[in-house]
């Protein structure tokens, strides 16, 4: 079985986040890391290919990223993790491109490796808006199953659990097939001092938009559909209101509540 | 915050980026709690052992990671500073290692220690005894022959980390009245009849840490428990003692960090006379001594270590490292506490703690007083 997983190389979320003047994220001043959601999806892919190799069948897990330089750090955790090889796709024309410029070159990326399976996260943690899955299998024609809380795959199928708040659908598609994952179906393992090692002999495959035949005037943010007028940090939260007792404070905690529609 | 470090390779930083990763998620939330009940986490040194973060030192063909001292310092160092207990934990547990790392036999090697650095065998290291701590040539715990092969040892090793609670103790008994010869090392499985250990003493700080007495009544110990020749004990422990050291040196360098850290912070937040307190000067100048302390510890340690990892003498240097950095420390966190005034006497900030963990670092691994002895026979002898 061969796998490819999309990852994301996000800034730091614990860190201060910060945009650059054309009102995109600031990807290169800042410290970036594999983004956290995408780690269920790797761990998901280590955990199906180690299955599949124990019963013998040769199994493959590929790590595919779009992203700066840097990126390449979030390729690196991957393969520490276990996964065996990486492509980065990395050219200065992509910087500032929107979610459908994003799956127009993860598609032309995947559509020079092999695959029985593409896994994803179910959101970037700093672009938030999980629609790159969808994207992506329908540019690929591909049976998007989406936020999986549980997969299981035989050589043909892949069928997953998707939990809801009241039922939990049971999907099941074809193979290949495109899969997001959510944060509840597994524990990502964390890279050792060996996968560390490892990961250093591991093949990395750099591309630019020429080696994947697209233009740059299809990417970046002059392609954007949609632009990003202004920026504002949130305002810092208002110091809350003090309520003295003086024989009465229940009742006025009651009349607090009551005007904020609580009780 | 987190400390810039330099650092020698790009594994060496990954490898510093998966510690700071691990400690945070596993070991940070639970520290308070932890080191409150008294609980010693047996299943954190099984965590770092698959990881492998227990054989950094050692070499690649007994599971090791082969780093430099330098580097695997740092990762103590970045343990400390999340919970000096652990750190102090895997300082111990790789001196234990080390007796046979480097004085066993080749068979010895291959039989015990990729299950030490595995995290499968945890580690205890007994030097000391109840009259014999600065001065570890007046042991008595004797270990006799036996007719035949092998071994019997009566007597009590005092003050031992992880006592009752590792899977085998490298211990230093008595093998015969010779004054420089009279000392040898053995390997003990805490399953050996007649070894017992007594309850944990109950301490100022470390509490999660167990430090008890480990006592050998009649305990049969096989020929092979010897480790290195009869009679090269002190050596041995002298040797692991100069590594040890450092070990310390970097405990205490992570435990003054986080003190710093918290500090920083709450100076930032906590306002009096209109203004955060840390824009008084009186007390920023403060701030500022336990930095320069701090920095100046870790670059301390970290010269030692870097002589040790070049291969030349390096014993004086660690004295110095001990001393710095554990004097350091107990006068960052000391410090810590009076930034956060009458909170940070309270148990619902970490600094008080931090306070009684130091104050112990000054005392184990030789005691301060006896780093500058060392320190001073170098001098002496020039
Ligand atoms: C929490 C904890 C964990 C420990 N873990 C271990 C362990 O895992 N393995 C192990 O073997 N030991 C361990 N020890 C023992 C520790 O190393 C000893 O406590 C230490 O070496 C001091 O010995 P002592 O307590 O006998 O003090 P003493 O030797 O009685 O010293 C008392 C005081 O006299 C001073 N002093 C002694 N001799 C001199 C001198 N010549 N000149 C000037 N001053 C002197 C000392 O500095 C000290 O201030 C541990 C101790 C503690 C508290």
């Amino acid at each position: 079985m061969k796998i490819v997983v999309c990852v994301k190389h996000v800034p730091d979320a614990q860190g201060d986040r910060r945009f650059t003047d054309d009102h995109t994220v600031d990807r290169e001043g800042v410290d970036g890391l594999l983004s956290e959601l995408d780690e269920y999806a790797v761990e998901e892919a280590l955990t199906i290919a180690e299955a599949r190799s124990a019963s013998g069948e040769d199994s493959t897990v590929t790590v595919l990223c779009m992203g700066p330089e840097g990126a390449t750090d979030a390729v690196r955790k991957a393969l520490q993790m276990g996964a065996d090889a990486g492509v980065h796709v990395c050219d200065d024309a992509l910087a500032g491109s929107d979610a459908l410029a994003t799956s127009k070159v993860l598609a032309a990326a995947l559509r020079t490796l092999e695959f029985d399976l593409v896994l994803t996260g179910m959101a970037s943690t700093d672009g938030l808006m999980s629609v790159v899955p969808a994207m992506l299998a329908q540019r690929l024609g591909l049976p998007q199953v989406t936020l999986a809380g549980k997969v299981e795959l035989d050589g043909t199928t892949v069928r997953i659990e998707r939990d809801g708040d009241s039922a939990t659908e049971v999907i099941e598609a074809p193979l290949p097939a495109l899969v997001s994952v959510t944060d509840q179906i597994n524990d990502p393992r964390y890279p050792s001092f060996k996968g560390i090692m490892a990961a250093k002999k591991k093949p990395v495959n750099t591309l630019s938009l020429a080696d994947l035949g697209l233009s740059p005037d299809d990417v970046g943010l002059s392609a954007a559909w949609s632009v990003v007028e202004a920026v504002a940090a949130r305002p810092p939260r208002q110091a809350g209101q003090r309520i003295t007792d003086e024989g009465d404070g229940g009742t006025r905690l009651v009349e607090f509540l009551a005007g904020a529609k609580i009780v | 915050m987190s400390v810039q470090r330099e650092l020698p390779t790009d594994e060496a930083r990954d490898l510093i980026a998966l510690t700071r990763e691990v400690a945070d998620a596993e070991l940070a939330p639970r520290v308070n709690a932890d080191e409150r009940a008294e609980r010693f986490p047996r299943e954190v040194f099984s965590l770092l052992g698959g990881l492998g973060l227990l054989g950094l030192p050692f070499a690649e063909d007994v599971g090791g990671g082969g780093q430099p001292a330098a580097v695997y310092l740092q990762v103590v160092e970045e343990l400390a500073m999340r919970w000096a207990s652990v750190a102090l934990g895997v300082s111990v547990h790789t001196l234990s290692a080390t007796a046979i790392d480097r004085f066993g036999t080749g068979d010895q090697r291959a039989r015990l220690l990729p299950a030490m650095v595995g995290g499968q065998l945890l580690g205890a290291y007994c030097l000391s005894e109840a009259h014999a701590g600065s001065d570890p040539s007046a042991l008595i715990a004797r270990a006799e022959a036996r007719p035949g092969s092998g071994w019997v040892a009566d007597g009590s090793k005092a003050w031992v980390t992880h006592g009752g609670l590792a899977d085998y103790y490298t211990m230093f008994l008595r093998t015969s009245d010779d004054a420089r010869r009279g000392i040898s090392c053995f390997h003990v499985p805490a399953d050996t009849p007649g070894l017992l250990a007594g309850a944990p003493e109950d301490k100022m700080g470390m509490n999660a840490s167990h430090t008890a007495t480990m006592t050998l009544d009649g305990a049969r110990l096989g020929a092979d428990a010897l480790v290195g020749e009869v009679g090269q004990g002190l050596p041995i422990a002298l040797a692991a003692l100069d590594s040890g050291r450092l070990g310390v040196s970097a405990v205490a360098v992570g435990l003054a960090q986080s003190a710093l850290d918290h500090a920083v912070a709450y100076a930032r937040e906590r306002h009096s006379f209109g203004k955060p307190i840390i824009e008084h000067q009186g007390l920023a100048f403060l701030l500022a001594d336990m930095a320069a302390a701090v920095e100046s510890a870790r670059a301390t340690y970290l010269h030692a270590a870097r002589l040790s990892d070049a291969g030349r003498p390096y014993s004086r240097q660690a004295s110095v490292a001990k001393l710095l950095a554990t004097d350091a420390a107990m006068r960052v966190t000391t410090d810590a506490v009076q930034v956060f005034g009458g909170a940070g006497y309270t148990r619902d900030f970490p600094v008080e703690r931090l306070m009684r963990e130091a104050k112990v670092m000054q005392i184990f691994e030789g005691s301060n007083q006896i780093q500058r002895l060392v320190i001073a026979r170098h001098l002496a002898r020039g």
